[in-house]
């Protein structure tokens, strides 16, 4: 009998799935889930998502529950787990891999009255808002220490994948080198992994063994940082994390993921019932790109000039990419003083004039 | 001391109770670790094994049972047969990537027309990826006699590499702003394997492994090749006597096992997953491994096995989200359950006596 | 392109630190795939000896205990596969793939609480008068002490296995453990004694890279080091010689590949990548001698 009712039910609610779920269990309290490409221990990515979702809680107090689960791996388990957290009563789902976009846009058309933010993506709805970071302009500032620093005149760097994201933050920081140091040249490594502690430390000594003496890195590890320290008279920056258990020395300074305050933000608006679908690409000025301490073994006039380019960006004066740049092949891109739209970086698929190589297609 | 004495037949009442022992070990060792953890042992034991069947939502999770446990049966099955006469592919990973590959490729290929032949021709291309890809090992054991555990291991590398290098190059979808992934193969009406019945968690993978488990059923209890294979395990040199040809096993059996392998990349593929991404591949070719061990080889058991597995992953989420329980301790929990179920199987086939120690 | 900025001096000394991870991990699976069992675990064993060595590192502030507590621990996982495998009789390529599960779990449990601490510094050490030797020292001579140790075990192994007693009877074990046991010799404890030395091994690659390589801990970090020393068993057609020129190889595809990228060449990455693991199925194919030993993978039982 129990079980007949069960079914029944089942169905009943099956039913309802067509036409779009109603959130159900709500109480008081706000429930606000997140969705983890990889395990919160992996001290990059996912590390700093999470410290989000801790700064959430901290924030809000009773007011507020948070759930996650980890490793979602991109595809039918990440719509089970949004669906299953939406039928607990979520109010706000953030999914935090630019993997989960067609699931979250799927899952979101099915619980209209539960708000959806997808990492890096694209597709937005009425309830599913999109965030990402402007981390290029981290990269500038990278790229500025980086051309006053190196004696070699060779900068490494170390890619993931050869995807938009990526190639923004070459060029960025390429850019910012060259303008402080012309003679500089860009050695670029495709790892093609988000995070293999071991293959990024070859990445970075070959780098250093092919004359780099700055090394920049687009993966998640602090392999590349050891590496670094082992050679000697070698400088690096952190990525995602401050990584600085390696400060002052090589991690001269870092890019830090600040998830918190957009975080704070929008549950504070689900709260308040302010809440209203966006597509923002938050930058250093709104405080979702933080840029770690510059450590001292960065002369002052280069901590005080690098400091000014951030504050500078950071209060929209300056645009890593301003016009006179040509492509790499030579064809003008954009005029004096003209700056490059949205549009244009979302999908960059090109190296700007100066670097070396080929992207990898 | 305690001496195994191998019985003649596996025992009857073991081999039904020996899973439920098994069940019933990790729960306890599983509950003393969780209570280690700081956590409820009981919530969480109840949350894994019993909230995807019967909770609140479970009518949400029951179908989701399905969508996990497909693939993972589909390709157990596959696998079932060579494993019963000591045949060893354990690359169904990469044929389930090939397959997904070779489908899905079908599918983008003929992007955007609208015939209904397409989702079939994608079935077959996937199945014969799957079958092409199985069949390197098969045909190098035959005719060079390489060691078929470790060419097919080594091919599972091969197609990850393929997988990524497709994602990033030829696949990629045009529309997609320069990220890796195809086009969603799901909102592609003709190639897409869309739920039969809404809100059932059934598509076309399910209908296949239900298909596939009674086709096993049968073959293994009445056909002669079901015998030949049952032999070729437990006889050969009988096997061969009885004019079991085992070149022809090996490759029937390898090519079997690649092409459901290879349909159920496919079916992920169009179906659930959607796109061919970097990381399309999540395990279930290793986990089917281990499923078609936990199901005893028998179609029936894998069945319930896969069901098992994925109640665990199911059930694991859900106590990540509502007790905060880590995704490690989901895995070291499936880890133990599989070492119970493969140490509670001495009990079946072997009787366990005590006799005094021999003086050597 | 600028090929002239690749050092081979350079390149080849970097080979060898890259590949000792995968070299210790696979001598271990070498002895154990000679014994006539297949570990399928390697994986599982080397995440827990990277977790047990940085544990142990940190609490004493001692990279060689640290070394010494990551044996230990791949050992005692190890057992657990020896002791289904051996005495449970459980099929060993499924619980070798359980154990994998399993390690990757516990791994992450024990590890919550050292994320982003560094491990205690391991130097280099400067072999004095080799260490000077133009052009040959700085890439044999100038690394740190466990490159040697792996060497070390490598040569130990390959003296074990051809030229001693042990070894004979290890080999025959794996060959046909029906005759071994027939002539007196015993299966079991051969095996175990074997798992346990595979496992010790693993857990040496592992803390290789979470005290040597990264030095940190976080959660996957092996990130499938342990399958690439799979095949490099196999590659090496299960001798000892051949390993090191496997795990040089295999390291090497990797380290030419980055370095021709950094030169600026054009490099199908993903294509190449997968060119070891071709080479090793060529191997299998064309080296008669690459015969796998005769018991692999099958189940002994002794009917007394």
């Amino acid at each position: 009998m129990k079980r007949r009712t069960l079914l029944a039910s089942g169905a009943a609610a099956a039913a309802l799935g067509l036409t779009g779920l109603p959130a159900l269990a709500q109480d008081a309290k706000t429930k606000v889930g997140f969705i983890f490409v990889g395990p919160v221990g992996d001290g990059g990515w996912t590390y700093q998502h999470n410290e989000g979702r801790l700064a959430v809680e901290q924030e809000f107090g009773d007011k507020v529950e948070t759930m996650f689960v980890e490793s979602v791996p991109e595809g039918p388990d990440a719509v089970r787990v949004m669906t299953d957290m939406a039928l607990k009563g979520a109010n706000l789902i953030f999914t935090t891999s630019f993997g989960y976009m067609d699931q979250t846009v799927e899952v979101a058309a099915k619980f209209p009255d539960v708000k959806f933010e997808h990492a890096t993506g694209f597709k937005d709805a009425p309830n599913l808002a999109t965030y990402s970071a402007r981390f290029y302009e981290g990269r500038a500032v990278q790229g500025h220490i980086a051309g006053h620093m190196t004696k070699s005149n060779v900068i490494g760097y170390i890619g993931s994948f050869p995807i938009p994201e990526v190639i923004r933050g070459i060029n960025s920081s390429y850019l910012a080198a060259k303008a402080v140091n012309p003679d500089v040249q860009f050695k670029i490594v495709w790892a093609y992994t988000w995070f293999d502690p071991a293959k990024e430390a070859e990445a970075a000594n070959v780098l250093i063994e092919q004359g780099a003496d700055v090394i920049l890195q687009h993966t998640d590890s602090t392999a590349p940082q050891a590496a670094a320290q082992a050679k000697g008279d070698v400088i690096t920056f952190g990525q995602a994390s401050d990584m600085a258990e390696y400060a002052p020395n090589p991690r001269v300074s870092s890019i830090i993921d600040n998830w918190a305050p957009y975080y704070i933000d929008r549950t504070r608006a689900v709260m308040d019932g302010t809440w209203e679908t966006h597509q923002v690409w938050e930058g250093i000025g709104d405080g979702m790109v933080k840029i770690g301490e510059i450590s001292d073994a960065v002369p002052a006039e280069v901590k005080a000039s690098a400091e000014a380019l951030r504050d500078s960006i950071g209060a929209g004066e300056t645009h890593p990419f301003t016009g006179p740049l040509n492509k790499q092949d030579g064809s003008a891109w954009l005029a004096e003083g003209e700056t490059a739209d949205d549009g244009t970086l979302q999908g960059m698929n090109f190296y700007v004039e100066g670097i070396e190589g080929d992207i990898p297609s | 001391m305690i001496v195994l004495d191998k019985r003649p037949q596996p025992s009857r009442l073991w081999s039904y109770a020996a899973p439920v022992l098994a069940v019933v070990l990790t729960m306890l060792v599983g509950g003393v670790l969780f209570a280690a953890l700081g956590k409820n042992p009981v919530a969480v034991i109840r949350t894994i094994f019993l909230d995807p069947l019967f909770s609140e939502f479970a009518w949400f999770y029951r179908p989701q049972l399905l969508i996990k446990g497909a693939p993972l049966v589909l390709i157990a099955v596959g696998l079932s047969f060579g494993f019963r006469a000591g045949i060893w592919n354990i690359g169904a990973e990469g044929q389930y990537i090939i397959g997904a590959l070779c489908g899905a490729a079908v599918g983008l290929a003929l992007y955007p027309a609208e015939t209904r032949w397409i989702f079939p021709l994608m079935i077959v291309a996937g199945a014969f990826g799957g079958w092409v890809w199985a069949m390197i090992p098969g045909v190098l054991k035959v005719k060079f006699g390489t060691n078929e555990i470790l060419v097919s291991l080594m091919l599972v590398y091969v197609a990850e590499s393929l997988l990524a290098a497709m994602a990033l190059g030829p696949m990629k979808n045009p529309d997609g702003m320069g990220f890796p992934g195809s086009r969603n193969l799901a909102q592609y009406p003709s190639a897409a394997n869309l739920e039969l019945v809404a809100g059932t968690g059934l598509h076309w993978g399910v209908v296949a492994a239900l298909i596939a488990v009674i086709f096993a059923y049968v073959v293994l209890a009445r056909h002669i090749f079901g015998f030949q294979v049952r032999l070729a395990g437990q006889a050969p040199r009988a096997a061969r006597f009885a004019g079991v040809d085992p070149a022809r096993m090996v490759l029937i059996c390898m090519g079997l096992s690649g092409a459901l392998a290879g349909m159920a990349g496919l079916f992920e593929v169009a179906g659930p997953a959607g796109q061919v991404t970097i990381d399309f591949n999540v395990g279930y070719g290793f986990t089917a491994i281990i499923v078609a061990f936990l199901g005893r080889l028998h179609p029936v058991g894998i069945l319930l096995a896969g069901g098992l597995m994925a109640l665990t992953y199911i059930g694991g989420g859900i106590a990540q989200s509502n007790l905060g329980l880590p995704a490690a301790a989901i895995s070291l929990l499936q880890g133990m359950l599989l070492f119970f179920l493969l140490a509670v199987d001495v009990l079946t086939h072997y009787r366990v006596r005590f006799a005094a120690r021999k003086v050597a | 392109m600028d090929l002239s900025a690749i050092n081979p001096i350079l390149l080849l000394a970097s080979l060898m630190v890259a590949a000792t991870p995968i070299l210790l991990a696979a001598i271990g699976e070498l002895v154990v795939e000679r014994a006539g069992v297949l570990n399928l675990g390697v994986e599982g064993m080397m995440i827990t000896g990277a977790v047990c060595g940085f544990i142990v590192a940190t609490a004493t502030g001692s990279p060689w205990l640290g070394f010494l507590g990551a044996a230990l621990g791949g050992a005692l996982l190890s057992l657990l596969f020896g002791l289904l495998t051996q005495f449970l009789l459980s099929n060993q390529v499924a619980t070798g793939l359980a154990l994998t599960l399993f390690g990757l779990g516990l791994s992450a449990l024990m590890g919550q609480s050292y994320l982003g601490i560094r491990a205690p510094a391991f130097p280099d050490i400067h072999i004095p008068l080799l260490g000077d030797i133009p052009v040959v020292g700085p890439i044999v001579f100038q690394h740190d002490p466990m490159v040697y140790v792996g060497l070390g075990i490598v040569a130990g192994v390959w003296w074990f296995l051809n030229r001693t007693r042990g070894g004979l009877i290890l080999r025959a074990v794996g060959e046909n453990h029906d005759a071994a046991h027939a002539l007196g010799y015993h299966v079991r404890r051969t095996r175990m004694l074997a798992i346990t030395f595979g496992g010790a091994c693993a857990g040496l690659g592992g803390a290789y890279l979470s005290l040597v390589r990264v030095p940190q801990w976080t959660e996957g970090m092996t990130a499938g080091a342990g399958w690439i020393a799979l095949a490099i068993v196999v590659f090496a057609s299960w001798k000892p010689g051949r390993l090191v020129l496997g795990a040089y190889l295999f390291g090497g595809v990797t380290v030419l590949q980055l370095n021709l990228q950094a030169a600026g060449v054009a490099v199908p990455v993903e294509y190449l990548s997968m060119s070891p693991y071709l080479a090793t199925i060529a191997v299998l194919v064309i080296m008669s001698t690459g015969r796998a030993p005769g018991s692999l993978g099958r189940i002994f039982h002794a009917a007394r």
